[in-house]
């Protein structure tokens, strides 16, 4: 498997490419420019067989995704904070309509003030949209998560679009080395598209219409919500498919790191695990017992797996790089949430905001955080990294 | 009379949930004929994402892909491209909305596909307000008319948005405008349309008895009025070039047309004339581009053709009657009379009326003397029958 030098926009655009996305729609934001523009060339030097749309906004691009995959193509299309905003309404129109379209968000904080640098206020407000959301750690996991969703997504007991997400020029526009597959590894692991239903000119297909209460409309969502179910087993399973095919670390709903006999972890979701790693080995080598939960698949969320964690760990911190006004921090609320109607004791769950709007995040911040979870200190809301007197 | 030329098939079942005398059920109907089995329809939030019937039923017979309120276009190339990556390009796929849906919500979308030049027909049936939620306003309401958000006191002022034109600036290969009382052109264009690559335009008159406020069973009836009275040209664009596909000789009073339906049953005589000078200057403008002769200037009324002193009057109470009587107050012709039907001048000015020539008066049918109106045989909006006839025997 070649290794090669990739920005994490780099990793999407190349993963597109080996996947043979049909039908591609995008509208430029930063930072996932470069992704479109990676599969423009792609598209235009004939790497990638496609159709290329170049819509007038993200509502349109995912409206285009949306009835290119009716049609019966793979599509996928990338966006960022604003874009994704705007696309809130397709979004719901892509699940509903139960096509599974992968689409790379380069997470980004939403405005206003104009900012674009990392944070995960964008993804999180699409949580109940019926997306597959999968937070990648590093580039290489870029590459790997965008081929293992369109096998997600596409399996016909799921049938849901995936939300790929990397944070904003921490991996965006960040270069690291990644093994690249080859075209016939991925061709093996992934299939043509070849739906059950999709337009079939000359028959009578309905893909939509309405439906009064007492029809099918809650029917049809509560399928949706078993297929949801069905995609977090799938998720696993393919996972490991793909580190078979490919000899890479299968990657699950989360992972742990050096949690054995861990007496506080921290739980973290994109770049900022990288970051909590290392403040782990910090503290590690001082003798410390700490260890680290890392939240790969937020939608479905992986409810079991967290309260078997709240039976290891008596104290557990939550890391959330966005917030919910009037309630808190997305992993926090859920962990919390998953943990209820476990015997006592339960763990103390703190929960820290961090990083909102691209504020740096350092290993010495999370070893100070991870000190005071030691002693006992696990605070409901605590925002981390404030500056003084503002 | 034109040789029929409307093909037999039908792709649209009877039934359907469309209200009684709908323009766009007709609209439908009749686009299906012309494209044929090999369709896919792409249609918004409009009248038509009900008309369908609750799931699993249709009344349509071909691929129906239902979607966004304003991302019809957007969808419709999704649709094709994704036809086309499957083998299926040959296949018309076809965008079908309302005006809400395109003058409105839809029309960035639908700007953007246009200057992408995209494959598929765009179709807008017009019934000139957002009917399905219960006649609102919309962008394509023409001056005058009374919807649930301009009502008295609050009238639209402004004119009708000119899509066709906005469509034809785009540069697409073809645009048309379209009008189901006139089913042998409508059929034309269509094919016309369906034998073209690009993004094709349809703009079609979708009469709307409910929402217009007039007899059911009179609406192909409006829509010859509309036509020829020039509130609605028949026209096509291809290429950018103008063609008028069909003209009235005899062109027929806008006051006929208006009188017609309960939604201008508010307009007052000033205002009457002022959507007359309306409606010339468009057809005038509308000459000039189509090259025609002796076209004058545009006079300044297009802006606000309904800026006029008035004083406050009812709204149209008369809702639609199951028996389908008289939906407009009662006032026949009492000011001017047994009015003959004018003959428009063919170069007229902008601000002033064309002089008027009288016609022969046709035989009343009811009392078998020249029709003076006195017969009391009135259509809503008190258009003599005879009157009627007679404004349209060239169809």
């Amino acid at each position: 498997m070649p290794r090669q030098l990739l920005s994490g926009n780099q990793a999407v655009g190349e993963a597109v490419r080996l996947a043979r996305a049909q039908v591609v729609s995008a509208y430029p934001i930063t930072p996932q420019t470069t992704i479109v523009e990676h599969l423009a060339e792609a598209v235009g030097s004939h790497a990638l067989d496609a159709d290329f749309i170049t819509v007038e906004s993200e509502h349109s691009a995912m409206a285009a995704c949306v009835g290119a995959s009716v049609a019966g193509a793979r599509a996928f299309t990338a966006t960022s904070s604003q874009g994704l905003a705007l696309m809130h309404e397709m979004l719901h129109w892509a699940s509903g309509q139960r096509t599974p379209i992968v689409m790379a968000n380069v997470n980004r904080a939403l405005a206003p003030p104009w900012n674009i640098w990392v944070d995960h206020s964008d993804s999180m407000a699409q949580r109940d949209t019926g997306w597959l959301q999968i937070y990648a750690e590093t580039n290489q996991e870029v590459m790997d998560t965008v081929l293992q969703a369109y096998r997600v997504a596409e399996d016909p007991t799921v049938m849901l679009p995936v939300m790929v997400m990397l944070d904003a020029f921490l991996l965006s526009h960040t270069y690291m080395p990644v093994d690249v597959p080859d075209e016939a590894t991925v061709d093996a692991f992934l299939p043509a598209f070849s739906p059950r239903d999709r337009v079939d000119p000359g028959a009578t297909q309905l893909f939509g219409s309405f439906s009064p209460p007492s029809l099918c409309f809650m029917e049809l969502r509560h399928a949706m919500a078993r297929a949801m179910d069905r995609a977090q087993v799938r998720l696993v399973e393919v996972g490991k498919e793909y580190s078979q095919a490919t000899g890479r670390p299968p990657l699950g709903l989360l992972d742990e790191y050096r949690t054995e006999g861990a007496d506080a972890v921290l739980i973290a979701a994109g770049s900022l695990a990288a970051t909590a790693r290392d403040a782990v080995d910090r503290l590690r080598h001082d003798g410390k017992k700490v260890g680290l939960i890392r939240l790969r698949v937020f939608r479905p969320f992986p409810t079991e797996q967290v309260r078997a964690l709240g039976r290891r760990f008596p104290v557990i911190g939550v890391l959330d790089r966005s917030f919910s006004y009037g309630s808190g921090g997305a992993i926090a609320s859920e962990v919390r949430a998953s943990l209820q109607g476990e015997r006592s004791p339960r763990p103390k769950v703190g929960s820290f905001i961090v990083g909102l709007g691209g504020r740096d995040v350092r290993p010495e911040h999370l070893v100070k955080l991870y000190r005071r979870l030691l002693e006992g200190h696990a605070p409901g809301e605590e925002w981390v990294g404030l500056r003084e007197g503002t | 009379m034109a040789k029929l030329t409307v093909p037999a098939t039908e792709l649209m079942d009877a039934g359907h949930l469309a209200c009684q005398g709908c323009g766009a059920a007709l609209a439908m109907r009749l686009f299906l004929k012309a494209t044929g089995p090999n369709t896919t329809l792409v249609i918004p939030a409009c009248c038509w994402a009900v008309i369908t019937g609750p799931m699993p039923g249709t009344c349509l017979k071909v691929p129906t892909v239902f979607c966004a309120f304003e991302t019809t276009a957007a969808v419709a190339s999704g649709v094709k491209a994704g036809l086309r990556r499957r083998g299926l390009g040959d296949t018309i796929v076809a965008g079908f909305a309302g005006d809400g849906g395109t003058a409105d919500i839809g029309l960035q979308a639908l700007s953007g596909a246009a200057e992408r030049n995209e494959d598929f027909i765009y179709v807008c049936y017009d019934n000139e307000a957002y009917m399905n939620t219960g006649i609102q306003r919309s962008g394509s309401t023409p001056p005058g008319a009374w919807t649930t958000t301009t009502p008295p006191g609050l009238s639209k002022v402004t004119g009708k948005k000119d899509l066709p034109a906005i469509m034809v600036a785009h540069g697409i290969p073809y645009v048309a405008t379209l009008n189901p009382s006139f089913p042998e052109d409508f059929v034309n264009k269509v094919k016309r349309a369906a034998s073209m690559p690009g993004l094709r335009y349809l703009h079609i008159l979708a009469d709307c008895p409910t929402g217009w406020k007039h007899d059911p069973a009179k609406m192909v009836e409006v829509g010859r009025q509309a036509t020829t009275s020039r509130v609605w040209p028949l026209f096509e664009v291809v290429n950018g070039r103008y063609r008028m596909t069909w003209q009235p000789s005899n062109p027929t009073p806008v006051r006929d047309y208006l009188r017609l339906q309960a939604r201008f049953a508010q307009l007052q005589e000033g205002e009457i004339e002022n959507m007359q000078r309306w409606v010339d200057d468009r057809w005038n403008d509308l000459r000039r581009r189509c090259g025609e002769e002796g076209t004058a200037p545009l006079g300044g009324a297009r802006a606000a053709p309904l800026r006029v002193e008035r004083t406050p009057v009812s709204p149209p109470k008369a809702p639609i009657t199951p028996s389908g009587g008289p939906l407009v107050p009662s006032s026949p012709r009492a000011s001017s009379g047994p009015a003959p039907v004018p003959t428009r001048s063919q170069t007229p000015s902008s601000g002033s009326r064309p002089p008027e020539t009288s016609v022969e008066l046709p035989r009343c049918y009811k009392m078998d003397k020249p029709c003076d109106g006195s017969c009391g045989c009135l259509l809503p909006g008190g258009l003599c029958m005879e009157l009627f006839r007679m404004s349209s025997r060239h169809l």
